[in-house]
């Protein structure tokens, strides 16, 4: 992978890709009608990194043995991760539409092997880690070369399998395994560290053997920078991102009641304006 | 039984390189001979059933061929949402072993027994449940699992059963193997109540009446062909199962016999722990007396109903 983290020129790119999907996300909420847009718009800029400058995929081959494997923890999130599959090749950007549509392959959280690049079904939280951990170790025992990433959200981190998985990779050695927390500070219905004690979140990890980097998880320069890092060898990679619930759209921004409520046609609208869409 | 296990499951890694041994903390220098021979395909994921159960998912996804073993309670109860997303709503071909199953474990309290597990892993679609009756049917039975790509849990028992079959005995999922014939009672023993189903078949001899016996491992599937014959004759149906009568092996047979078009003229007796957990100090035997699933509190139980029955 080119290192881009000092290219402006692509960094642009990046972020031009993550306001079309961020577009996008609003668009499904829309029409679907369907609740958690906030804690989707708050992790596109890790997912395009990741899609567009870490992962080494190749859409037509996604059952690939050597693929790298992103598993999306945050199932409730999905939409992020459909918008961002479909921009990037996996399937045709009109299946969309589909989406919770009845009958249709994509419900409003995973199932397995719904489309293509779906690596796991979420939804429950605290179970993307440690299947991460399988997929990582059976890298090693069967010899084939690949990173696995998992995408997770900061009240997921309240899982204790979360911790029971953080404690066992070091050991492993699992150097080829990477967390990235989408650290937005909301849950359901609070603020993540009133609910309960999340800070130092960074220091958690580290105390559990990890190698750590936190960033701004909106800012493309030190998001592809913290991936594309030279890392300690054998050792996991957890990355702190700090986010915004609602990220890009200024209503939504901040405002955890777009937990659950989705946008009418003239949020829409305002939301085209903001992300510059066309 | 473990012993078996513990020798098998080294024959069957010797033989698939895909055979990935998943202990959480449990086997003290059980797998030594193992741990030397394969040490990349052995993984202590330590006090932590959650985990490794999702990690044998993704171990599976990745071709390979799991077995989570550790104390029946922290591998099913515990861990119960990661068996049911992460190994059968994928149809992960991961195989989960319990030890110690049942009442084995009777003296270290209810936190050891297991009288729900039957019940837990059979409610999950796709699972396939074995309850292996000695040493020999669990070799048949983990060879079979470890052939099949599906889900499959089996629940085993400690060290030092009486071991009822000479060989592993030919077993294929949904057949059940009988060991004798009667005309008074059908008994369909699972797990390793079978040598107390054999004692129940020899008291019933004594007083001229004849018991057949059943070796039923293959909980989920059951076998139908058998159930059809039993239940199509005169004699009594008895299910002996060291589990709870609620959804056990004896609760699958009844849901079976409530789904018949015709009502079969067989009556069945369910014999499990009832309603309740042990508090008192004691050994397996002691637990089954107390639960009435001893060999005398059957053989009583059998009598009774065969003179109602008259």
């Amino acid at each position: 992978m080119k290192n881009v983290s000092h290219d402006p020129e692509e960094l642009a790119r990046l972020e031009g890709l993550a306001r079309a999907i961020r577009f996008e996300l609003i668009s499904i909420s829309h029409r679907a009608q369907s609740a958690h847009l906030a804690g989707s718009l708050s992790c596109v800029d890790l997912l395009v990194a990741l899609y567009w400058n870490r992962l080494r995929i190749n859409p037509g081959q996604p059952g690939d043995p050597a693929r790298d494997r992103l598993i999306f923890s945050k199932g409730h999130a999905i939409s992020a991760l459909y918008a961002t599959l479909a921009k990037r090749g996996f399937f045709p950007g009109e299946e969309l539409l589909q989406f919770n549509v009845e009958g249709g392959r994509l419900p409003e959280q995973p199932s397995p092997g719904c489309v293509p690049g779906v690596e796991w079904a979420t939804g429950s939280l605290g179970h993307g880690l440690g299947v991460g951990l399988g997929m990582a170790l059976a890298s090693r025992i069967r010899r084939i070369s690949y990173g696995v990433y998992v995408v997770m959200s900061d009240g997921e981190c309240q899982e204790g399998s979360v911790w029971e998985a953080a404690m066992l990779a070091p050991r492993l050695g699992l150097g080829q395994l990477t967390v990235l927390v989408d650290f937005n500070k909301w849950q359901a219905t609070a603020r993540s560290n009133d609910v309960m004690a999340m800070e130092p979140l960074r220091a958690k990890w580290e105390a559990f053997g990890w190698e750590t980097r936190e960033i701004d998880g909106h800012n493309m320069g030190e998001i592809t920078g913290a991936l594309e890092a030279p890392r300690r060898s054998g050792v996991p990679l957890a990355i702190v991102a700090h986010t915004i619930k609602g990220r890009g759209v200024s209503f939504i921004e901040d405002d955890n009641n777009w937990h659950y409520r989705s946008p009418n046609a003239g949020e829409v609208e305002q939301a085209r304006r903001e992300l510059q869409i066309a | 039984m473990r012993n078996a296990f513990a020798d098998e499951i080294f024959k069957l890694a010797g033989a698939d390189e895909r055979v990935v041994m998943l202990s959480a903390d449990i086997g003290n220098r059980l797998f030594d001979k193992y741990k030397a021979s394969y040490p990349g395909r052995f993984y202590n994921c330590g006090v932590a059933e959650a985990n490794t159960v999702s990690l044998a998912a993704g171990l599976a996804s990745c071709g390979l061929r799991p077995v989570c073993y550790t104390i029946t309670p922290f591998i099913t109860a515990r861990c119960f949402e990661q068996i049911k997303v992460d190994i059968c709503y994928h149809e992960m071909p991961v195989l989960i072993v319990g030890t110690g199953s049942g009442l084995s474990y009777a003296s270290l309290g209810a936190t050891h027994h297991s009288l729900d597990d039957l019940a837990l892993m059979r409610s999950l679609p796709g699972m396939r449940v074995l309850a292996p009756a000695d040493a020999m049917e669990l070799r048949s039975c983990l060879r079979a699992a470890l052939a099949s790509d599906k889900p499959v849990y089996m629940r085993i028992g400690k060290k030092g059963e009486p071991v009822v079959f000479a060989e592993p005995p030919p077993f294929a999922f949904g057949k059940w193997t009988a060991l004798s014939k009667g005309d008074a009672v059908h008994l369909l023993s699972t797990g390793n109540m079978l040598p107390v189903a054999l004692e129940v078949a020899g008291s019933l001899a004594e007083k001229n009446r004849s018991a057949g016996v059943f070796s039923c491992a293959s909980v989920k599937p059951l076998d139908e062909e058998v159930l059809r014959r039993v239940f199509g004759g005169d004699a009594l149906v008895a299910t002996i199962e060291e589990h709870g009568r609620v959804g056990g092996f004896g609760a699958a047979v009844a849901e079976w016999l409530a789904d018949q078009p015709e009502r079969p003229r067989a009556r069945l007796l369910r014999f499990g722990t009832d309603d309740y957990y042990l508090h008192d100090a004691g050994e397996q035997e002691h637990a089954r007396e107390t639960y009435g699933i001893s060999a005398g509190r059957i053989t009583e139980s059998v009598l009774r109903a065969l003179e109602t029955k008259r």
